[in-house]
């Protein structure tokens, strides 16, 4: 496949796979196909996008703390990434560039604009020495019954250390698909990312010390 | 404290993000120092129990579809959007150009045609012997053209008119024969040619209006015969005497 820009030129016998429906058969296999990206894309996009739909909801509601608008911001993140398609780069992290649909959405939303104004000015300094000594494995005990906690924790911290955390530990996403989706260098990831975990060991520990003793 | 280095690179080390050496150096550190290895494996104690409660939402079935059809519904529309122009644009491109050229051919293999009648008709004009038959009289010019051209036609009463039959010859249009009538009306002359029309060509059997070399020319198509009124006359003499040939038949 080539592509150059709005248009890709296609191996023939690639065209009958990438046109949905499209049982051709050429006997002429060097023939090139100019295809046009958006008759291509209506093939590929919802092949491309739905399988990251369960995760895009869930990241989604983690953005939001609300159903109702995780549902909206999903269905907009679907209706720009659809029609910004033919601006994605084939063979480039499709599952970066929709999460970034997504959070720029939310961003720009009524609650991500509220949630980034209470944001702390210094997120992305360097990590304080950790209290190493002072922890054992028992201390921050995060045991499955303690999973609602984790999870009261996780909502009551900053959206950039929640979002950091989701797409590391929850989406499995490398610093570089971070740093992408993100947009922010793969030193400020690492740096966000450990004061995040080191925010959510405090709040974690805040809450357990809080909680009654069975 | 030593330890503080490895501490600093242990989440990377658990993300799999460190470069293999270190990798290999961090655990080997471990596997020695038991303050470490307990961090370590508080540190993925987190990171597991963050990846179980960061699964915490999943979406109505209904509004999957929602999505799926908003995203499915969308691109096949789009696709007809995006080709049904293209392929009309296309269509009405070749029709336009197929027409402009056919219309242009017609046009012109007219033009040569009215000017080619206009040369007959300015040849009998000069002619010393503008005429064959010399005869005003309708009911002698219309027999003397029978044997000599390969079809007949009607002459039209002339007597309340301005207008008067000089006479007639044959006359040769694309290797054709055909009749050409001169009549006078005051000092002009007036050429009637009458031709087949497969003599003419395949040309438009409209009627037409039109000048050639300052001429006027008068133009229709009648029982599979063609008939060309030209001359110096003005348009209205002309359009009369095509009224009374038309009437004639």
């Amino acid at each position: 496949m080539l592509n150059c820009g709005r248009w890709v030129l296609f191996h023939e016998q690639e065209e009958k796979y990438l046109w949905r429906g499209g049982n051709k058969t050429c006997p002429r296999w060097f023939t090139l196909v100019c295809v046009s990206q958006e008759s291509l894309s209506s093939g590929t996009f919802e092949q491309l996008a739905m399988p990251h739909f369960d995760r895009l909801y869930n990241f989604a509601c983690w953005l939001t703390h609300d159903r109702q608008e995780a549902e909206d911001l999903v269905q907009e993140t679907y209706a720009k990434a659809l029609k910004g398609f033919s601006s994605f780069q084939p063979g480039t992290n499709f599952r970066a560039w929709i999460y970034r649909i997504l959070r720029n959405a939310f961003l720009t939303s009524r609650t991500g604009l509220q949630a980034t104004a209470t944001v702390p000015l210094d997120l992305d300094g360097e990590a304080e020495a950790l209290p190493t000594a002072k922890e054992t494995p028992e201390s921050i005990l995060l045991q499955r019954s303690d999973l609602q906690l984790v999870q009261k924790a996780m909502e009551q911290l900053p959206v950039a250390y929640r979002e950091v955390l989701l797409l590391c530990e929850v989406e499995e996403m490398s610093y570089q698909e971070i740093s992408a989706t993100l947009s922010i260098p793969i030193g400020t990831v690492m740096s966000r990312l450990s004061r995040a975990r080191q925010a959510l060991r405090v709040a974690v520990r805040e809450k357990q010390g809080s909680q009654p003793k069975a | 404290m030593a330890c503080d280095r490895w501490i600093e690179k242990l989440d990377a080390y658990l993300d799999g993000e460190l470069p293999a050496s270190e990798a290999r150096a961090l655990s080997e550190h471990l596997r020695g120092c038991s303050a470490c290895a307990a961090e370590s494996l508080s540190r993925l104690q987190q990171k597991r129990t963050v990846q179980t409660a960061g699964q915490r939402f999943t979406p109505d079935p209904a509004f999957r579809v929602r999505i799926q059809e908003s995203i499915a519904a969308r691109p096949s529309a789009r696709r007809s959007w995006f080709r049904l122009p293209v392929l009309a644009t296309a269509m009405a491109l070749v029709v336009v150009i197929t027409l402009f050229f056919a219309l242009n051919r017609s046009r012109r293999s007219e033009q040569q045609l009215v000017s080619e009648l206009a040369d007959l008709h300015v040849a009998t004009l000069a002619s010393s012997n503008p005429v064959d038959v010399v005869s005003s009289d309708r009911h002698t010019v219309k027999p003397w053209f029978a044997g000599r051209i390969p079809f007949t036609f009607n002459l039209p009463e002339l007597q309340d008119s301005p207008f008067v039959l000089v006479g007639a010859k044959v006359s040769y249009l694309n290797q054709a024969p055909g009749a050409e009538l001169i009549f006078r009306v005051r000092q002009h002359q007036i050429s009637v040619f009458i031709f087949q029309e497969r003599a003419v060509g395949n040309l438009q059997t409209r009627d037409s209006v039109q000048t050639a070399l300052s001429f006027n020319v008068r133009s229709w198509s009648l029982n599979g015969l063609r008939y060309f009124v030209i001359g110096d006359a003005s348009a209205q003499d002309l359009d009369k005497l095509s009224d009374l040939m038309k009437a004639a038949g």
